[in-house]
């Protein structure tokens, strides 16, 4: 029995002393006490040197933008090290262009605070405040895709720009122990600002989609950073030229219903809108009755690969070749595009060859 | 077995026992991170940090905790459980005393705990019975000459990344094991030099 007991024990003991280590070499190592993180040469924080600058703002309710949470992965969190900062980490530097790494620009997750440091970010952010609300409907757009409608609580209203979005916290759930955020677009007009609508994709796997789709119910409460992005209506006298596929109708839709009649008529924005099939498709009877409200505007609806049993008898194909069948003087007009990646490479280089300068092209990429 | 000179351990751990073209450990990591150049030096100081302290650790673990009690063969968990909790203590070291240290092989520290060619390092200073300066030299010597097995194949990767021509269902993993497996060819030239093992 002793040479069970001995050895097992021999080893907890070990495991148990290397523990007692860590926690020491912690508490002495990683304590580096408490240091001013100064915002902008204006704000200055005293905070607890050790966590990165994304956390630690956080703390002090300035949120910076994050998709991965931290991981190196989305390069939304950059900003400006203007003073106390090592040399950039090499989880930094694929992230980064040659000229971002030569001014200063570091990704906020991986950046260590460890004495007095000093940082630049874009004055929005100071804007962006963490939303509380709670479930007041959840409805079926397609076989994987819904709409969510918050009422918000806590703070009771949200200003933001049509085509912006938010970033929705999926808390600790299930087998999955940490919370994550995930970007949505509002696809709601502004109008009071005491709701705010967003159309989800299930992804398989996802965790945020999972959650939202498995776990989250009507009265449930939620919680959003928010607003952010800079994808939202240019004021000018161009045509509008709209391309979405999927979840990515949100921000159009946000931009385009806050427009007045007025606006529309002189902007003529036109709709194209890509699915697989018929059961990809949501809200065709919305936009038709926009039409018939709005006769300056256009929708186009077009099935990639549409099923026999849709007996569909609209546009067939991808959205490039669609927007030059329908499109004219496509140089002289404005673009806004929202889908996956894919789709956003191919109508950006259909959108280029046809004389779009690229500073007319906007989008939102994060599919 | 003849007594060996601590140093002839550390050249022949080097080039005709490489650790990596000889015996085949710590493949993982070096298969992946051998694409820049960069990434494997920084890598590569991170192994030959790790393998040293860790072989000095492991070996008075062993002889002087291990050995009295007659737990040998407890080896494989005692040396693992070691090597983790190392390589925690190490990162914080290192994140506290040097930035640029940090910057250069930080975050590839808890990478290395799984290399199995830290393991295999403290498990051969036991089988071959080396004392405590042979271990250590050993070990640095171990990691150099991983060290020099990556950077080698990162400058070939680089090289031929502009020159050659690889069949798409060889590129990555495929190309990278026939590279190594030439390179470890060319090493065998040195076996005549000295054996230790």
């Amino acid at each position: 029995m002793s040479h069970i007991i001995v050895p097992a024990l021999s080893i907890a003991a070990l495991a148990t002393a290397l523990a007692v280590i860590i926690l020491i070499a912690e508490k002495y190592l990683m304590d580096y006490g408490e240091v001013e993180l100064t915002v902008n040469d204006e704000r200055k924080f005293k905070v607890r040197g050790g966590d990165t600058v994304l956390s630690t703002l956080k703390k002090e309710n300035i949120f910076i933008p994050s998709a991965c949470g931290g991981r190196a992965t989305c390069a939304y969190c950059k900003v400006k090290a203007l003073r106390g900062f090592g040399d950039p980490l090499p989880t930094e530097e694929p992230l980064l262009t040659k000229e971002e790494l030569t001014s200063g620009v570091r990704l906020s997750c991986q950046l260590k605070i460890k004495n007095d440091v000093a940082i630049e970010i874009p004055e929005e952010l100071f804007s962006i405040q963490e939303f509380k609300g709670r479930v007041k409907a959840i409805a079926d757009l397609t076989y994987d895709i819904k709409l969510f409608t918050f009422l918000l609580e806590q703070p009771d209203f949200i200003v933001f720009r049509p085509g912006q979005y938010v970033q929705f916290q999926a808390p600790e759930y299930g087998d999955i122990d940490e919370s994550v955020y995930r970007a949505y677009s509002m696809c709601n007009v502004p109008d009071d600002g005491k709701t705010v609508e967003l159309m989800v994709r299930l992804v398989p796997e996802g965790i945020c989609t999972t959650y939202m789709f498995f776990h989250l119910k009507v009265g449930d409460s939620v919680t959003f950073t928010g607003p952010f992005g800079d994808f939202f209506l240019r004021d000018s006298e161009r045509r509008m030229i709209c391309m979405a596929g999927g979840s990515g109708m949100a921000p159009i839709r946000s931009i385009l219903r806050s427009m007045s009649s007025e606006d529309i008529s002189k902007r003529r924005p036109i709709f194209f809108f890509g699915a697989r099939s018929k059961q990809d498709l949501f809200m065709v009877d919305q936009w038709r009755e926009f039409e018939r409200e709005n006769p300056a505007f256009r929708f186009i609806p077009a099935l990639s690969s549409p099923q026999p049993e849709d007996d569909w008898d609209g546009e067939i194909g991808y959205i490039p070749g669609l927007v030059e069948k329908y499109a004219d003087g496509i140089g002289e007009a404005e673009g806004y595009l929202c889908g996956s990646p894919g789709m956003l490479n191919s109508c950006i280089e259909m959108l280029q060859h046809n004389g779009m300068p690229q500073e007319r092209i906007y989008y939102d990429k994060f599919a | 077995m003849e007594e060996l000179s601590p140093f002839v351990i550390f050249v022949a751990s080097i080039f005709t026992s490489n650790i990596l073209l000889t015996n085949f450990l710590g493949m993982c990591s070096y298969l992946t991170v051998s694409k820049e150049l960069k990434t494997a030096c920084g890598l590569g100081l991170a192994v030959v940090f790790v393998l040293t302290v860790t072989s000095a650790v492991n070996y008075w673990l062993y002889y002087y905790l291990l050995v009295p009690q007659g737990l040998e063969y407890l080896q494989f968990i005692a040396f693992i459980v070691v090597i983790a909790a190392l390589v925690q203590v190490i990162e914080m070291i290192v994140d506290r005393v040097s930035d640029r240290l940090y910057a250069a092989l930080g975050i590839f520290l808890p990478l290395i705990t799984v290399n199995c060619a830290i393991l295999g390092g403290s498990l051969f200073m036991i089988i071959r019975k080396y004392d405590f300066v042979q271990s250590v030299m050993f070990g640095a010597g171990s990691g150099i000459g991983w060290v020099l097995a990556i950077t080698a194949l990162a400058g070939i990767r680089r090289k031929m990344a502009r020159r050659s021509a690889v069949i798409p269902a060889l590129e990555g993993p495929g190309i990278v094991l026939i590279i190594t497996g030439i390179i470890a060819l060319g090493f065998i030239g040195f076996s005549g030099v000295v054996q230790i093992n």
